[in-house]
């Protein structure tokens, strides 16, 4: 029987032959932390100052959560991570400003193809957009990585999804992704590596990013699209050559614990409704519920192609007097390509409120918290009740042409409705 | 000692709600946040030696450890789930946190019945029904029985040198 990709992946890091069940030693690519490197360094003052940073080249911290700081106690956090940078000569440091760590990865080349990155967020498991192994690990792991540039991994076994077909118009990746998990459940990967089989060539690396983004909310561990044409020119315009990278996908006979197949031109716009991710529903069904807030932006749905999207729907309109609309691009990078195009523009003059490249909202710790009672219709990647800073608060999920959609008629609208 | 009964899929912003995530890092911030938005009542009541039982994908969503360092700071001797999330499982490793992963023992839970747990032996014993789970490979057991995966690290630099 031959291999899955995360077989293969791991069975190099092993320098041998691993099979699932195995357990193998990695030395990731990279380690990803975040505002979190203040707290992980903390745990680990003594031993930095004996032993230091096993491999200076190896960590990639990117301040973005809560960016700028919005208090004392964040900005001190922020400064003890500035000057642990600068004392441990650390090579990949992003400062406020430059985007969402994962956003920020994939685009400084950081994440390639057959490699392997662990992060101390849930959403590492992004980069299998770009056919990179990666998944999220806790605090007190990344401190030991820090330390000894090494960890354990269980060679995960893997499910199957073939995607047939093509998105129609009005529906997105996002929806895809929503109708997915609604299909296996929050649960439905435990302990698996998904990988994305198929028509995976109609869908671009921005797509493919919010898909693998939402890999853990069926609890995978890693979800892995294959490395194509597509891929090798989204690394080519990001500085990374050809020769810098061996991507690794799965033998024709590999073994699944399970295997789907999805018909693309079926998938209708989704919204995950309250509280959890896996509640899926059309959103026709939801149409003309009240929303109080709409967020356009998170690692999941921040890109240039994302803000696009919602602007083209958006264009000439203003947003209901009912909602607030909140916009932050994924990276500095992604916002420049919206200002110089005008998406922005379109998107100020509709009357969002325009944020800083970050995290913002999503994690409830600053910017566009709820009040008790409200309603968020968000691009984000979870509803979790009180994510969004308070607990008596309804998160919705949705695409961005939802939301845009949404802003426009204060209600939940299916986007199908508005694009003409 | 007090059994905690929860649900299927409870997830890292219940456990630990996201707003304290970059103000609360020490046992002390976190314990009076545990449990917050899940059970009011948790953190006023947990006492040392208390077990949680709960069902499928417990820990799910954030990589957030408060979770696991509050459980571990109050006592909890062990989660007894149907399953765990991934990242969550092995945060409750990395802090030397006893998990246990066995459905049977889950659903034969009544109200009132004791739930008693042998790691050494891989037994759960609830009510007069005991269930056995499988023993963790011996390289993650090196962990926990360092106290978790920094005291363990610690070792391990020390023995390079």
């Amino acid at each position: 029987m031959g291999k899955t990709c995360a077989e293969k992946i791991l069975s190099k890091q092993a320098g041998g032959d691993a099979s699932a069940g195995e357990i193998v030693t990695v030395q990731p690519d990279h380690l990803l932390t975040h505002d979190n490197t203040a707290p992980i360094t903390a745990k680990i003052e003594d031993e930095l100052a004996e032993y230091g940073v096993a491999d200076p080249e190896m960590p990639v911290i990117v301040l973005d959560h809560v960016v700028p700081a919005a208090n004392e106690k964040t900005a001190t956090n922020h400064q003890k991570i500035r000057a642990f940078v600068q004392r441990h000569n650390i090579q990949h440091f992003y400062d406020a400003g430059t985007g969402i760590c994962h956003q920020v990865v994939v685009e400084k080349g950081l994440a390639l193809p057959g490699g392997v990155v662990l992060g101390s967020d849930s959403h590492t498991c992004s980069y299998g957009a770009v056919n990179c192994f990666s998944a999220g690990i806790d605090r007190t792991e990344a401190a030991a990585l820090m330390l000894t540039g090494e960890t354990w991994l269980k060679v995960p076994e893997s499910v199957k999804m073939t995607l047939h077909g093509s998105l129609q118009r009005g529906v997105t990746a996002k929806d895809l992704i929503l109708h997915i998990i609604g299909d296996v459940s929050a649960s439905g990967c435990s302990y698996k590596t998904v990988e994305f089989h198929g028509n995976i060539e109609t869908l671009s690396i921005a797509e493919r990013f919010t898909m693998a983004n939402m890999g853990v909310e069926m609890d995978s561990k890693g979800a892995m699209f294959p490395c194509d044409t597509v891929t090798e020119t989204y690394l080519e315009e990001h500085d990374v050559a050809r020769n810098m990278y061996e991507p690794v996908w799965a033998d024709s006979d590999a073994g699944y614990t399970s295997e789907h197949s999805y018909d693309m031109d079926d998938v209708e716009p989704m919204v995950a409704a309250p509280h959890r991710v896996d509640n899926v529903k059309p959103a026709a069904e939801l149409a003309g519920m009240d929303i109080h807030q709409c967020y356009l932006g998170t690692c999941t749905n921040g890109r240039h192609a994302d803000l696009k999207a919602a602007a083209e729907l958006l264009d000439g309109e203003v947003v209901a007097s009912n909602v607030r609309l909140i916009v932050a691009a994924a990276s500095r990078a992604e916002m420049s390509k919206a200002i110089h195009d005008g998406t922005i523009d379109i998107l100020n003059e509709a009357g969002a409120m325009i944020l800083p490249a970050g995290c913002g909202p999503c994690l409830g710790a600053h910017q566009g918290v709820l009040a008790p009672g409200e309603r968020c219709l968000s691009t984000a990647n979870r509803n979790f009740k009180g994510r969004m800073g308070c607990k008596d608060a309804e998160i919705y999920l949705a695409s961005p042409l939802t939301v845009a959609a949404s802003a426009i008629h204060g209600e939940i609208t299916d986007p199908r409705e508005v694009i003409q | 000692m007090t059994v905690w009964r929860y649900g299927d899929d409870v997830n890292t912003d219940q456990l630990f709600p996201g707003k304290y995530t970059y103000t609360c890092s020490t046992p002390e911030e976190i314990r009076p946040h545990l449990l917050e938005d899940l059970d009011p009542d948790f953190a006023d009541d947990v006492e040392a030696g208390d077990i949680i039982l709960a069902g499928d994908n417990f820990g799910c969503g954030s990589s957030r450890e408060q979770p696991v360092v509050g459980l571990k700071a109050v006592g909890i001797r062990a989660i007894v789930a149907k399953s765990f999330a991934r990242i969550f499982y092995r945060a409750g490793l990395n802090q030397g946190l006893i998990l246990v992963e066995c459905p049977a023992a889950v659903e034969a839970y009544e109200e009132g019945d004791s739930v008693e747990i042998d790691v050494g032996e891989g037994e759960v014993t609830v009510g007069d029904e005991t269930f056995s789970f499988p023993p963790l490979p011996d390289r993650i057991l090196a962990i926990r029985e360092a106290g978790g995966l920094l005291p363990y690290t610690r070792q391990v630099l020390r023995e390079q040198r």
